[in-house]
């Protein structure tokens, strides 16, 4: 038995005293520092790779801190995402009765089942071939916002119309109806939510999508909701299965990639001789090379991937026990310095593709083409159109989303 | 070296198209992955052990022969 010799004393229990010592989570960033991740959550990174954190309900889930064992987790088959299984560790309270969100709450086989019946229009040369109507949809934008008030919210202008309208295109889903869907989406992406609150936007989202359904079963068209419709009729799929489908894809499609745009923007002019390397190249490699930095740097999707353990698992000299819950912050496995020399630095060329920012294992980001497509048009786009870009308030004004499951920020006031 | 492809575990991430776009393309039906070159020339295998590397499935392998 190692004793680190301090505690000499006969009633010093290891266990106890691991429990007595464990940590609240989710833990607060530094108010100077709102790019950086919590920096208890880095004590508990220094500590060792699995940690024990004490959540809302008082349930003590481990916390993964490092890269290698966050990726080994999860890749494991024997964890599950069913957040209605016992002593799973949620965000905040579910309401008894209340459903996941379609597959990202599924266990394979049936995740994957579902998952396949939506991939093929995120497939790399499916997406390649949107680029040239995101292009437009950018330079629209931005000329609005060119011949519009000055300063402006970049958030409301620009951060959220990109992929809402992207989104829409893909789905099939009038954009028209974007303040009923964000509205509503913002309701199930905040963390301190009255369960009945949260449960009622998402029977108005479920709802609103079994009628756009419906309108496509009438109507087809070239869209992804109409392809499920075929899948309704030879009983792959429920109608309330494909309806929830629609929800995860819409509120996904929109909530994170508006985030990276916003968050990312400010981390740019926080940054200047990084922001001006993206403002002076045509070299779509150093583009792409960005994107996966920020995503790396950012993490917006903060606050862990949920996981419960379905076996024992043993990893790194610990047992993770069946039924005990895991959580797998990014925010952190990014900011690895095994992994990631010099993690704090924001630095567009370093090699970042290996960031665990769309998660990794079978529940990986379906979405990933899509988002790096899009944000390649805009980090390529914005800064070069309006060069003179600036922040038109003090950093310590920004309202940051510490209370969402995605971070970024509420507002972004731009002048030019 | 030759590439091996376990394709039920592949999740049509996309992230080997990326790396090894030589190597790699991916399913017109459902995004799943398909092998181009199985036995990929020694200028390749940099882009094939990046996407062995990132494939979030593990369903890539790199072996002798
Ligand atoms: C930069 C933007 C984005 C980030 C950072 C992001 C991040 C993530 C992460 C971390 C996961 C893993 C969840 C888990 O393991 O539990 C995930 C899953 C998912 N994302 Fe994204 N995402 C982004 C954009 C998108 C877009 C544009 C879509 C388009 C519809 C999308 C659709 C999905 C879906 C459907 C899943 C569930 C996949 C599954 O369970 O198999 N995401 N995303
Ligand atoms: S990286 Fe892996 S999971 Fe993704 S498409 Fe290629 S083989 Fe499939």
């Amino acid at each position: 038995m190692t004793n680190r010799g301090t505690g000499m004393t006969s009633t010093a229990n290891p266990a106890d005293e691991r429990t007595a010592r464990i940590p609240e989570f989710p833990m607060a960033r530094a108010a100077k520092c709102p790019f950086d991740p919590p920096p208890a959550l880095r004590d508990e990174q220094r500590e060792g790779p699995l940690r024990k954190v004490r959540l809302w309900d008082g349930s003590t889930p481990w916390l993964v801190t490092r890269y290698s064992e966050q990726r080994a987790l999860l890749g494991d088959a024997r964890v599950s995402s069913e957040v209605t299984r016992p002593g799973f560790p949620n965000q905040a309270p579910v309401k008894s009765g209340s459903t996941g969100l379609s597959f990202i709450t599924m266990d394979d086989p049936e995740h994957s089942r579902q998952r396949r019946m939506v991939t093929a229009p995120f497939a790399i040369k499916r997406v390649d071939a949107l680029r040239p109507a995101v292009q437009k949809i950018v330079d629209d934008l931005i000329d609005t916002m060119l011949a519009g008030p000055n300063p402006v919210d970049l958030v409301e202008a620009f951060a959220l119309p990109v992929p809402s309208l992207v989104i829409c295109e893909l789905l099939g889903v009038p954009y028209a109806d974007h303040d009923f869907f964000q509205s509503n989406s913002r309701v199930l992406i905040t963390r301190d939510v009255d369960p009945e609150e949260r449960w009622g936007a998402m029977k108005r989202l479920t709802d609103y999508l079994d009628e756009l359904l419906g309108e496509k079963i009438a109507h087809p068209a070239d869209d992804l909701l109409s392809g499920l419709v075929p899948r309704i009729e030879t009983g792959e799929l429920t109608r309330n299965g494909a309806a929830q489908m629609g929800v995860l894809l819409l509120l996904a499609g929109h909530e994170t990639t508006a985030n990276m745009i916003a968050l990312g923007t400010l981390a740019l002019l926080e940054h200047p001789d990084q922001l001006a390397l993206l403002r002076e190249t045509d070299d779509p490699k150093l583009v792409a090379s960005a994107v996966e930095e920020l995503l790396r740097y950012l993490n917006i999707t903060h606050g862990g991937r949920r996981r419960l353990a379905l076996e024992d698992i043993e990893i790194s000299g610990e047992t993770i026990r069946a039924g005990e819950g895991i959580i797998v912050p990014n925010e952190i496995g990014n900011r690895d310095p095994e992994v990631f020399a010099d993690p704090d630095r924001l630095d567009l060329r370093r090699d970042a593709r290996r960031h665990v920012a769309f998660g990794f294992g079978v529940h990986q980001c379906l979405g990933q083409p899509l988002a790096r497509m899009e944000l390649q048009v805009v980090y390529s786009t914005l800064y070069r159109r309006i060069p003179t870009l600036r922040l038109a308030t003090g950093l310590e004004k920004i309202p940051f989303k510490h209370d969402g499951s995605v971070y970024g920020v509420y507002e972004l006031p731009v002048a030019w | 070296m030759r590439v091996e492809l376990d394709e039920p575990k592949c999740v049509a991430s996309g992230q080997c198209v990326m790396a090894s776009p030589e190597v790699f393309d991916q399913r017109d039906e459902d995004g799943v992955a398909v092998l181009l070159e199985e036995t990929p020339g020694a200028e390749l295998l940099d882009g094939v052990r990046e996407a062995v590397a990132i494939c979030p499935a593990a369903a890539i392998r790199l072996v002798e022969g």
